[in-house]
């Protein structure tokens, strides 16, 4: 092949995503400070991390749409500082908030896409696409009247219409309910199946178990990455599950006792996680001999682990 | 229970001054986003500013120093002394000199003159002899306004003018005749004048206001986002988006002409053909400055506002109201740079003078070089990424 060296690297590369120290502000705030990352051809890469975190802003940045204040790196082999228009035919976006045209029917939406594109047969494209998202029956329907989950589907398909080789997909599940979520991820499954690689920001705990890999971010700033396991290693939490009954009192007792980071209740019982092994142990102590309350030691979830990266993060970057 | 009941009733009960407080709770947010919308806020002061400025200053209904051209075919003393009383009433003023009546007829219909002053060969000879020759004054009568008043000064003051100066007897014994001709709308039938300019304006209003509500619309929507994530060059967008309304502009203008020709009796003396290429080029001018707007403004008001801000001075400057020549010189520079000046100035010449293409090279060159700059301010405004 004689194709340039960028492209023939960019096919050969395992790595989709590999960038370096970015770093972003709006009107003297940083909403992205020095972060790093890679994603791995193929993969689901899971972002994580609380509203306002930055995820949308490295989304961005990563699709050419802001330029970062500083950082490199490459999206699929091409600079986003300068190939913003090659990395744009490659990858495929779906914002947070529907931004196709509500006043476009589905099949006038995706063939708007197929156009802007350059693909051959538009129609026909949008058509195979149509039935691929299980719209048939809507084609006609304006894209305004479609329900949540549809609308969210239509957004998917826009997106893999042009044979991305990169999904950025910006909390593509919020507001959708349970089946349209699990269909939508089993689709998701099925692209990355197909060698697509998909960045995708979310919420959801159970959405974040589903990825290859994940990172967490919070205040613009890349706490943890990893796979799900080694993101809950990593974080030295230890926790005791309690069950029982009238947990307001105990929790207002443990929280912010020497030792004990976290307290958060979970259905019927109650988690309460530290840091400090030995500090933790020593604080509940006093309340593990009370027959109200069953304790257990048991494995800190991915959300406990977040919550306290959260809490940390926050320490450290609000002060 | 009987707390409970009291409360109850608390919570019923109307607040003291309800209505008041609600309407206050409103009028405050009001102001805050009145005083956030800082492009309204300006608004609220510029217009007044702009419309005294514009009706004090720079509109004049009698307007004086119009540009006049003299076609002699004989270098005498009198005619001289004719044109020289002709300058000082002031509502003329001579700007060339030809010699030939293609000359002539060329400024006129052009409109670099609105008058000719033509002494004939043996003018004043036929003077001395008393055969009371005629002076011709051809008046460009596209615009009545214009032209009347200083068509009306002609006879009088002209005459005593002459008389002082020549000491040729009172006006009654006057040894020549002044021969008033309007051109082109001889009957000074102000539908003639208008309906042409009508054209330029109607399409000036409806085709800024549809471009300058694109791009912002993209924004508001949200749809923006998207389209920038895809492969498409601002000049894309651009093309996009001015095209269709080119067709909508189009199907506009002929019905006005055609409404004008059917109803009104509007004459169209020059080639159609070149009518419909140059509509179609003031057309365009039009859609690229309106979207030029919409990359510039942040959202619809505020696009809604700027092109009103562009549509007063071009009704009032144009020369489509009033008269251009009568304008002060800064007010008429502000004018060369609207495109319905030009525009104006083209539809009359091919529609009442049947002008063609060489008599209309400057305005149309003006209306290229109006949409040129615009759509270059509009692809290097138009933002590619979000920052």
């Amino acid at each position: 092949m004689n194709g340039g060296p960028t492209s023939a690297q960019s096919n050969a590369s395992p790595i989709a995503i590999d960038v370096k120290g970015l770093t972003k502000s709006f009107n003297g705030r940083e909403v992205v400070h020095d972060l790093s990352m890679q994603v791995k051809r193929g993969s689901i890469y899971g972002f994580l991390g609380p509203n306002g975190s930055g995820k949308t802003t490295t989304i961005r940045i990563l699709c050419g749409l802001l330029t970062p204040d500083s950082g490199e790196g490459t999206c699929l082999g091409y600079d986003i500082r300068r190939d913003a228009d090659k990395i744009k035919r490659k990858v495929g976006y779906m914002t947070q908030r529907f931004s196709l045209y509500q006043d476009l029917s589905v099949r006038e939406n995706l063939e708007f896409v197929a156009r802007l594109y350059g693909m051959p047969d538009a129609r026909g494209a949008a058509a195979d696409m149509i039935a691929r998202i299980g719209l048939k029956g809507r084609e006609e329907q304006l894209a305004a009247n479609l329900s949540g989950g549809w609308k969210q589907r239509l957004a998917l398909g826009a997106c893999t219409l042009p044979n991305p080789q990169l999904l950025l997909l910006d909390e593509p599940t919020a507001g959708v309910d349970p089946k349209a979520r699990r269909d939508f991820w089993n689709e998701i499954h099925a692209l990355a199946a197909e060698g697509l690689t998909v960045l995708v920001s979310t919420h959801y705990m159970d959405e974040a178990e589903r990825c290859h890999e994940i990172a967490y971010i919070a205040y613009g700033h890349l706490l943890a990455h990893g796979t799900v396991d080694e993101v809950i290693a990593a974080s030295a939490l230890s926790t005791w599950t309690v069950t029982g009954e009238d947990f307001n009192g105990l929790m207002a007792e443990l929280s912010g006792k020497p030792g004990v980071d976290m307290v958060a209740p979970f259905g019927t019982s109650l988690h309460v996680s530290g840091r400090d092994k030995a500090a933790l142990e020593a604080a509940i102590a006093p309340y593990r001999g009370n027959s109200k309350w069953r304790w257990q030691p048991s494995e800190p979830s991915l959300e406990d682990v977040f919550i306290d990266l959260m809490g940390r993060s926050k320490d450290n970057f609000q002060g | 229970m009987s707390a409970t009941d009291a409360i109850r009733k608390d919570e019923e009960r109307e607040p003291a001054f309800g209505f008041w407080r609600r309407s206050y709770a409103m009028l405050v947010k009001e102001f805050i986003q009145l005083r956030r919308d800082r492009v309204s806020f300006a608004m609220i002061i510029m217009l007044p500013v702009m419309q005294l400025t514009l009706f004090g200053y720079a509109i004049n209904t009698t307007p004086r120093n119009l540009p006049t051209a003299v076609l002699t075919q004989e270098d005498t003393d009198l005619g001289r002394s004719i044109l020289k009383a002709m300058e000082n009433t002031a509502y003329f003023h001579f700007v060339r000199e030809v010699h030939t009546v293609e000359e002539f007829d060329d400024l006129l219909q052009s409109g670099k003159v609105l008058f000719g002053v033509e002494i004939p060969r043996g003018f004043e000879r036929a003077v001395r002899r008393g055969d009371k020759p005629a002076l011709l004054v051809a008046a460009d009568a596209t615009d009545p306004t214009a032209a009347g008043s200083a068509l009306g000064t002609l006879g009088p003051l002209v005459q005593s003018a002459l008389a002082h100066d020549l000491h040729i007897g009172d006006p009654p014994d006057m040894p020549f005749e002044i021969r008033a001709h309007a051109r082109y709308n001889p009957a000074a039938d102000s539908r003639l004048n208008i309906v042409p300019g009508l054209v330029g304006t109607i399409l000036t209003m409806t085709m800024l206001i549809f471009t300058a509500l694109s791009v912002t619309r993209e924004i508001e929507r949200g749809t923006m986002e998207s389209l920038l994530s895809m492969p498409i060059k601002p000049v894309e967008v651009m093309f996009g988006k001015i095209i269709p309304y080119v067709l909508v502009g189009f199907i506009q203008a002929t019905l006005i002409i055609a409404i004008g020709i059917l109803l009104f009796g509007v004459p169209v003396l020059g080639s159609l053909t070149l009518l419909a290429l140059l509509t179609t080029l003031f057309i365009t001018t039009n859609l690229s400055i309106g979207y030029t707007f919409s990359t510039i403004v942040q959202n619809q008001l505020q696009a809604m506002q700027l092109s009103m801000m562009f549509f007063l001075p071009s009704i009032l400057l144009s020369g489509f109201m009033f008269p251009f020549a009568g304008m002060p010189v800064w007010a008429q520079y502000i004018g060369e740079g609207l495109p319905l000046t030009h525009f104006v100035r083209i539809v009359r010449a091919i529609m009442l003078k049947g002008a063609a293409m060489p008599n209309l090279q400057y305005d149309t060159i003006a209306l290229v070089a109006l949409m040129l700059f615009a759509m270059t301010i509009a692809v290097t405004r138009f933002r590619r990424t979000l920052d």
